[in-house]
């Protein structure tokens, strides 16, 4: 803008700063603004809303040792409507849990190939190969889940039916790997190259180094790394609900369906009348979620400034 | 420059968006939207309707029943589709919004039940589904009604369900279940009448209820006796309109209040007898005996 402006001198009043650039500048820096801090507004608002349209149910017909302890969910039966949400919880935390099993290991040895062994091409490619995992649309791992894992457990495990928490938990593990992958990459180079030197120097072979310096020394970045896994599992809510079977029962093996508190809404909501007990009480689901991811993800971050710190 | 030419692309989106939205309220939208089972035929419908009335819209969305009704309450639909009555309880709450709910019987339809293609069943109670489905119910495995399913691992019976909010599912209960029993919890409760069929398909194990129209020659329809001494009755369309089948059902089309203009004259080409011969082309039971030619 100041070259702008020295190419036609006339227009420029020296000594006074309000000229036209002075207020464009001024409202670019108003609107990035704007931009900057909706963010917050948008959070603020959806949690506004998603409380206000909740909150008569928990302060009306909701019974709080039914809704957690209860694993009846009949909000519309004909003769008691009972709002239970355990088989939902257990079902999405078991599922969680295996799916965690299942994606730690793979990407958090992904993530130590990236980032302490594959060298040039190999890395990029690599990194590029694991970022088009997450570009994969939640609704296609469902019909993934759906078209070839089904029948693929069917036969393997010689169960009555593949839709269930392995099937759930496989699929949300591939789905969870690029984010755990890369933020245990950038765990792993976070950890100063001198940490790598000295343990050569001492005449640590590359595994030792791996195992004994580079892993302690990653540990908080590893774990919110996971923590975020667990938030991408709580949340995801299209492929699992393709994938569980959408059946209210608390599982008691792998192969058992289940229910996600996710899928729940997502697949009664639309049915329901605006402001009827039913709606309430999916929002006060929505409350529970809210709060689970948002205490998931604090501790994520805590630890990840943790790290930036130490 | 930048700034102008943004300007320039701004008045010409503008306009554009403009444009089409004029040409689409030139025509009449007639929002249809509710249940699964009627979706195919509500379709099927409208695209007839189209030939006949150019200038009137039909569009349609399924979701449910429940889906449809929740729109009528709300307001936002001029016409809702629903496998079932609507409730009491949901009249009251749409005429809090000031909304009156008027029902159209649009044609009949059967609830089918479906087993896999191996299963050797040959027919099944409404005492028996009952028992299967029903809260507290004691059959659980095939064995139990005398058979065993090759290709189904421990003989269990996985039971397929609808979502707690559609008009199948609550017909169900009604007819099968009764009022005041409940759905067994543990039942698969899948998202449309198209994915019950494909998951019995599938699954050696399943049972599954369905609308008629959603028959498929990959799975086996079982015909279903009142009780024990009557004979089972295959569902088709002409046992649904004869009511011989026991578990046939109304489908209705609601609209707010009597029905004017447009609307009203779409529901009564809807029940002329173009547009039932289209309910029975689509494998639904038309409202009154009708001779269509066949095609």
């Amino acid at each position: 803008m100041t070259a702008h402006s020295a190419i036609q001198p006339t227009h420029v009043t020296v000594g006074d700063a309000k000229d036209k650039n002075w207020y464009i500048d001024k409202s670019f820096e108003i609107l990035m603004f704007i931009c900057g801090i909706s963010a917050i507004i948008f959070v603020v608002g959806i949690f506004l809303f998603v409380f206000k349209e909740g909150l008569g149910f928990i302060l009306g017909d909701m019974n709080f040792s039914e809704f957690f302890l209860s694993q009846k969910w009949r909000p519309t039966s004909l003769n008691k409507a009972t709002y239970g949400i355990l088989a939902m919880v257990a079902g999405t935390a078991a599922v969680t849990g295996l799916a965690m099993l299942i994606c730690l290991p793979i990407s958090i040895g992904a993530a130590i190939f990236i980032a302490e062994f594959a060298k040039g091409r190999t890395r990029e490619i690599l990194k590029i190969v694991i970022e088009f995992l997450a570009a994969i649309p939640s609704v296609v791992w469902g019909f993934i889940a759906l078209s070839i894992m089904n029948p693929l457990i069917i036969n393997v495990f010689d169960v009555p039916m593949g839709l269930g928490v392995l099937n759930s938990a496989i699929i949300l593990a591939l789905m969870a790997a690029p984010i755990v992958t890369s933020i245990a990459e950038d765990a792993f180079k976070a950890v100063p190259d001198t940490y790598r030197e000295a343990a050569e120097a001492l005449g640590a072979t590359r595994w030792q180094t791996i195992y004994k310096v580079i892993l302690p020394a990653a540990k908080n970045g590893l774990l919110s790394a996971g923590l975020l896994g667990v938030g991408r599992g709580f949340g995801e809510t299209m492929a699992i609900l393709m994938a569980s079977g959408h059946s209210i029962n608390i599982p008691t093996s792998v192969f058992d369906s289940f229910r996600a508190l996710t899928a729940t809404i997502a697949a009664e909501l639309g049915e329901t009348a605006v402001g009827s007990p039913h709606y309430q009480s999916l929002f006060a689901i929505g409350i529970f979620l809210f709060l689970i991811t948002f205490i998931i993800n604090m501790t994520a971050d805590f630890i990840v400034r943790g790290v930036r710190k130490g | 420059m930048k700034l102008l030419q943004l300007a320039i692309a701004a008045t010409i989106t503008t306009g554009l968006i403009g444009w089409i939205a004029t040409d689409v309220a030139a025509r009449t939208m007639i929002q249809n939207k509710g249940s699964d089972t009627l979706v195919n035929v509500a379709q099927a419908w409208a695209e007839a309707y189209q030939k006949v009335k150019p200038d009137v819209a039909v569009a349609v969305t399924g979701g449910g029943s429940g889906t449809g009704i929740a729109a009528m309450i709300n307001g936002t639909v001029d016409l809702a589709n629903s496998s079932r009555a609507m409730k009491e309880k949901e009249i009251a709450e749409a005429n809090k919004n000031n909304i009156k709910p008027m029902e159209h019987l649009v044609g009949y339809d059967a609830l089918a039940i479906f087993v896999h293609k191996s299963n050797p069943m040959t027919s099944i109670t409404l005492a028996q589904l009952a028992d299967m489905y029903g809260d507290d119910g004691k059959t659980e495995n095939w064995s139990q009604l005398g058979v065993k399913v090759p290709g189904c691992q421990g003989n269990k019976i996985v039971l397929i369900s609808r979502q707690n909010n559609s008009g199948t599912y609550i017909y169900f209960q009604e007819a099968v279940l009764g009022e005041k029993r409940d759905f067994r919890l543990g039942t698969k409760d899948l998202h449309g009448s198209k994915d019950v069929i494909d998951l019995v398909e599938k699954t050696p194990c399943a049972v599954g209820y369905s609308g008629l129209a959603y028959d498929s020659p990959h799975v086996k329809k079982l015909p279903v006796a009142k009780d024990d001494k009557a004979t089972p009755v295959e569902a088709t369309m002409a046992n649904a309109v004869s009511k011989l089948y026991p578990i046939a059902r109304p489908l209705f089309m609601y609209t707010n209040g009597e029905p004017q203009g447009d609307v009203k004259a779409y529901l009564d080409w809807i029940k002329s007898d173009i547009g039932q011969c289209i309910t029975e082309e689509k494998g639904y039971a038309p409202i009154r005996p009708i001779n269509c030619a066949k095609k």
